[in-house]
């Protein structure tokens, strides 16, 4: 009785957001596929049939092997620093430290001002110019007597991108921080009394007992900075312009659907995206659904 | 009650301020670069103080962005408080009510967050106008659904991360679901609440993509008018970095607001009952 | 405490949403009486560009007391997000009345090929613009003798900076051809002096199509860009190698400079030349510089007597919802008194040939003269010559280039860019 109750409200409470995901997402990622497997290019929409040629054009395109190995470089240093750095900011703002206020909002803050300014700013901290035009980062490092750290940042060939990851952590690594945070606190306080009794060191007791226990917190983590790297594009566009060395995914798709109007082949470029991400992360989540009901 | 590492804490403001060190160097120059002159702008000299303190840059600056506050204020309410409010009750129901399908609903929803917005502006702004919701009340609804995925994600994982044992008490007392959540999950919700609230505030704040195309020259929102200061040859940079930590200040109080309800001790005692 | 945080969220949901849906709604979906206002799109935001146009509605509205003007400017460098919001409306049939567009194949490849803007001939005759505009301006913005677009301003891109200073005390003259060039920047190069600034991708592009004019001369430029020229001979491998040549000559660290970091370096002292559009004028006068004094110019090596333009042009919507207040808007974009307004804010010059020389700086006054006397060829980079599925092949090409240095591979891919998006068959 209470059952069939209950299970009817949990269908009314989710009905309305899966029936918007139907609409906003799976129907016009379905629209997508159809522009993506037509000639349509220019202003005028034309989906007459061009089967998978976009595709196939894409896997030839030189361009796109460089997009996705900036991507692979970018999002493999982007969320490991941010995971790494977020937790290591979180557990020490959970030692009930005098100041924790203002910490706290300080690492969140680079994540309210727009991206394409501080991108800029990163543009300027970045700049690899060498002798008496020596500026940015580089300068400072010299101040202080660094100059050993002194690099071309962005401009360094294959690896620029890395560089460009270090703005991006900058930037939403506090997220992480505030992730985690919201993640300790709901661990009962008992629960970490007990292991200190137990006689574990700090250390154990964050490697073996926090952070299992936090696994699903660090799913989240994963998957939103995940897809923000996927996405990345306004901010890359302030540091570096639109420049073949440091492109990636996002900035080719925009570029050749609005500055070169190929509709077709953009979409491609969006829903290959969206492969590869239902390749990744799909069987990941099945696997972490699955692992938490054996428990 | 507090448990703490064991090296005794105080050596933590080490790392502390080292960390804040980095986390402030690209800040100054924004300040900085927001009280000098246009002239005064060189690579060279980025790290070198404004000549004066002039408030001139934000004058100007707060004159372009004013305007558009209100509607700033208009969309991202109910932007951030509807979709957080829908992903706690999406996710209440996908980790702690199990029923046939959830595993599969799930990552359904979650799905939506990939994808990438500029390849479907087309049939969004056709959709919007075909049901007729023009200017805020269209750019409300898109934040609201695209932040489905995200919020759901994030309060299905902390209510998947709090103990069983909770839940079971309350069961075996014969709580109906509501109840459950009403009286046990949603109270020691705060910490995540406050972790969604801020994600979503953020992103309906910065959004410039949506609201570009979403809405007409008077509902624009304050990143529209943040944007189009610069103008498309010559950029002041000054005014711009003014005009950004102007156009974040909102967004930074909202973090020192909800940053007070990352309580401690919410689950103290929850075990023992 | 919970409870009370919650009620005063939910409070301040539903209060700003019932604004929101009110005061929304309403501003958005008033449909206007035809005739009373008139919507005009473009990317002129800040600074000169928002100042001219706000001088040029001034004009509108002392002519057009009873049409109310939308402005509906956005931002984003060089239009890029004004472009992609335009196409999104276009597409959804939501056109503005009147937009902005670069002149020339720009316009006619992407606006004209869509059915989405009408031709003006009569408008040109009625307002008497054909006596008033260049002749060899005219081709270059017409599709099959029929003229799309209204152009209110003109600027250069074949201009070569240069810091006075630098040049005497190295004892270099003002290059006009490409060896003279090189040869002068082998001697700032042997004093130490950093010969050439550059800036990110665009501004190389904006190099190339100066050198390959420089190169090749106006007549295979233009060939180019209608099929005569072959893009695969021995005239533009030439081309290629010169352009090679030139970047050596930059500084290292051009892929992390705006063009306005590349052109400040000129003007500070710290690099000797600089190829920019001129409206790095504008910004140099901004910095607080002199003309002649901090800077100098000259048409970038081998093109003198060359003026190869880019202008912003206004088109008039098919189905615009007010064509009628959309021609009168064209009107003033096109009068003398329009462009007046526009120009000398804009640190532009009008399209016009007629407008009164005494409202400009001296820079802006040589543009002039060489404008109502130049040969007139059109910008690459600037949208004047290509359509942009073609410029944006050509801009993938010359990535792939300054990352590979292959002049081989990238002569071919320019070929094959002509071929697939261009008139090459």
């Amino acid at each position: 009785m209470s059952r069939d109750k209950d299970r009817l409200l949990n269908i009314l409470l989710v009905s309305p957001s899966i029936l918007a995901v139907i609409i906003f997402v799976y129907i016009f990622i379905g629209w997508s596929i159809r522009v993506s497997l037509s000639k349509w290019k220019g202003l005028t929409a034309d989906y007459t049939w061009n089967g998978i040629s976009n595709y196939l054009e894409l896997f030839k395109d030189p361009r796109f092997h460089v997009d996705i190995r900036n991507t692979l470089i970018f999002t493999g240093v982007f969320v490991v620093g941010s995971i790494v750095l977020g937790f290591i900011l979180a557990v020490m703002l959970d030692q009930g430290l005098k100041g924790e206020g203002f910490f706290r909002s300080l690492f969140l803050f680079p994540m309210a001002v727009s991206f394409i300014v501080t991108g800029v700013v990163w543009r300027w901290l970045m700049n690899p110019a060498t002798g008496s035009r020596t500026s940015g980062l580089n300068l400072l490092f010299s101040y202080i007597g660094l100059d050993s750290l002194q690099n071309p940042w962005h401009t360094t060939p294959t690896w620029g991108m890395a560089a460009i990851a270090l703005a991006a952590i900058w930037q939403m690594s506090g997220y992480t921080m505030a992730l985690y945070l919201a993640g300790l606190r709901a661990i009962p306080a008992e629960l970490k009394e007990a292991a200190q009794i137990d006689g574990a060191n700090s250390f154990q007791v964050y490697r073996h007992i926090m952070l299992p226990l936090l696994s699903p917190v660090t799913l989240s983590a994963l998957i939103i900075l995940g897809h923000i790297s996927l996405k990345v594009f306004d901010l890359i566009v302030a540091i570096a312009g639109k420049q073949y060395a440091l492109d990636v995914p996002a900035i080719y798709m925009w570029q050749v659907t609005f500055d070169g109007l190929f509709y077709g082949k953009g979409a491609a470029i969006g829903i290959l995206l969206l492969i590869s991400v239902a390749v990744l992360i799909i069987p990941y989540i099945r696997y972490t659904l699955r692992t938490e009901t054996e428990q | 009650m507090r448990f703490n590492l064991r090296v005794g804490k105080y050596w933590l403001y080490i790392p502390l301020v080292l960390m804040a060190v980095f986390y402030l160097l690209p800040m100054y120059v924004m300040l900085a670069t927001g009280f000098k002159s246009f002239a005064e702008i060189d690579l060279k000299t980025m790290w070198n103080l404004p000549k004066g303190i002039a408030f001139d840059n934000y004058v100007e600056a707060w004159k372009n962005l004013s305007p558009s506050l209100k509607n700033s204020f208009l969309m991202v309410i109910p932007a951030t408080l509807i979709s957080s409010a829908l992903g706690s009750l999406n996710g209440f129901v996908l980790a702690k009510w199990k029923f046939k399908g959830a595993d599969f609903i799930f990552p359904f929803i979650l799905f939506g967050m990939f994808i990438p917005y500029q390849s479907i502006m087309i049939p969004l702004v056709q959709f919007m106008r075909s049901v007729g919701l023009g200017g805020i009340p269209g750019l409300i609804l898109a934040h609201i659904i695209y932040g489905i995925p995200i919020t759901t994600l994030t309060f299905r994982n902390y209510y998947a991360s709090l103990p069983h044992e909770l839940l079971e008490a309350a069961k075996m007392d014969g709580a109906d679901m509501l109840g459950i959540y009403r009286h046990i999950l949603l109270p020691i919700s705060l910490p995540s609440f406050v972790v969604v609230l801020i994600w979503q505030f953020t992103s309906a704040w910065n959004d410039f993509l949506f609201a570009v195309i979403l809405t007409g020259n008077e509902d624009w929102p304050i990143t529209v008018a943040l944007n189009n200061m610069a103008g498309s040859q010559i950029i002041a940079w000054n005014v711009q970095m003014a005009g950004s930590l102007l156009a974040a200040l909102p967004t930074l109080l909202v973090y020192i607001f909800l940053g007070r309800f990352f309580l401690r001790g919410l689950l103290a005692g929850s075990l023992k009952g | 405490m919970n409870k009370k945080l919650f009620a005063l969220l939910s409070l301040l949901a539903i209060v700003s949403f019932v604004i929101a849906a009110c005061g929304g709604t309403a501003a958005t979906e008033a449909p206007a009486a035809a005739g009373d206002q008139v919507e005009v799109f473009s990317w002129w935001t800040g600074g000169g560009e928002a100042a001219g146009l706000d001088a040029m509605i001034v004009v509108f509205k002392a002519a057009n007391p009873d049409i109310e003007f939308v402005n509906s400017a956005v931002a984003g460098g060089a239009g890029t997000n004004a472009r992609a919001v335009l196409a999104t409306r276009l597409q959804s049939g939501e056109p503005p009345d009147s937009w902005q567009g670069h002149a020339g194949q720009e316009l006619i490849g992407t606006y004209v090929a869509g059915g989405q803007i009408q031709p003006l001939n009569d408008l040109y005759d009625a307002e008497g613009w054909l006596d008033v505009m260049p002749e060899t301006l005219i081709p270059l913005i017409s599709q099959d003798g029929n003229i799309y677009s209204v152009p209110v301003n003109i600027h250069r891109a074949n201009v070569l900076w240069y810091n006075p200073a630098v040049l005497e005390a190295n004892g270099v003259e003002v290059p006009t051809n490409m060896d003279e060039w090189f040869a002068a920047m082998d001697t700032l190069e042997a004093a130490g002096v950093q010969p050439l600034a550059l800036g990110e991708q665009w501004t190389k592009m904006h190099l190339l199509e100066t050198v390959l004019l420089g190169t090749l001369g106006p007549d295979a430029y233009n060939g180019l860009w209608d099929g005569s020229t072959d893009w695969a001979s021995a005239d533009v491998t030439a081309a290629l190698d010169n352009y090679a040549k030139v970047l050596t000559y930059a500084n290292e660290d051009s892929a992390s400079l705006s063009w306005q970091d590349a052109a400040q370096l000129v003007v500070n002292g710290d690099a000797a030349f600089n190829v920019m559009g001129d409206w790095a004028e504008g910004y140099f006068r901004e910095l607080g510089k002199e003309p002649n004094k901090d800077y100098g110019w000259a048409a970038t090596p081998g093109s003198d007597g060359v003026f190869q333009f880019l202008s912003d042009s206004f088109v008039l919507a098919v189905g615009a919802p007010h064509p009628d207040a959309a021609t009168a808007w064209l009107k003033v974009a096109g009068s003398k008194e329009g462009q007046e307004a526009f120009n000398p804010v804009k640190g532009s010059i009008c399209a016009r040939t007629d407008c009164d020389k005494s409202l400009f700086g001296e820079y802006l006054q040589s543009a002039m003269d060489d404008w109502s006397s130049n040969t007139v060829v059109g910008s690459l980079t600037h949208g004047v010559v290509a359509n942009d599925s073609w410029k944006t092949e050509i801009d993938t090409a010359l990535g792939a280039f300054i990352a590979d240095g292959n002049i081989e591979t990238f002569q071919s891919a320019l070929t094959a860019a002509c071929a697939s998006s261009g008139p090459c068959k």
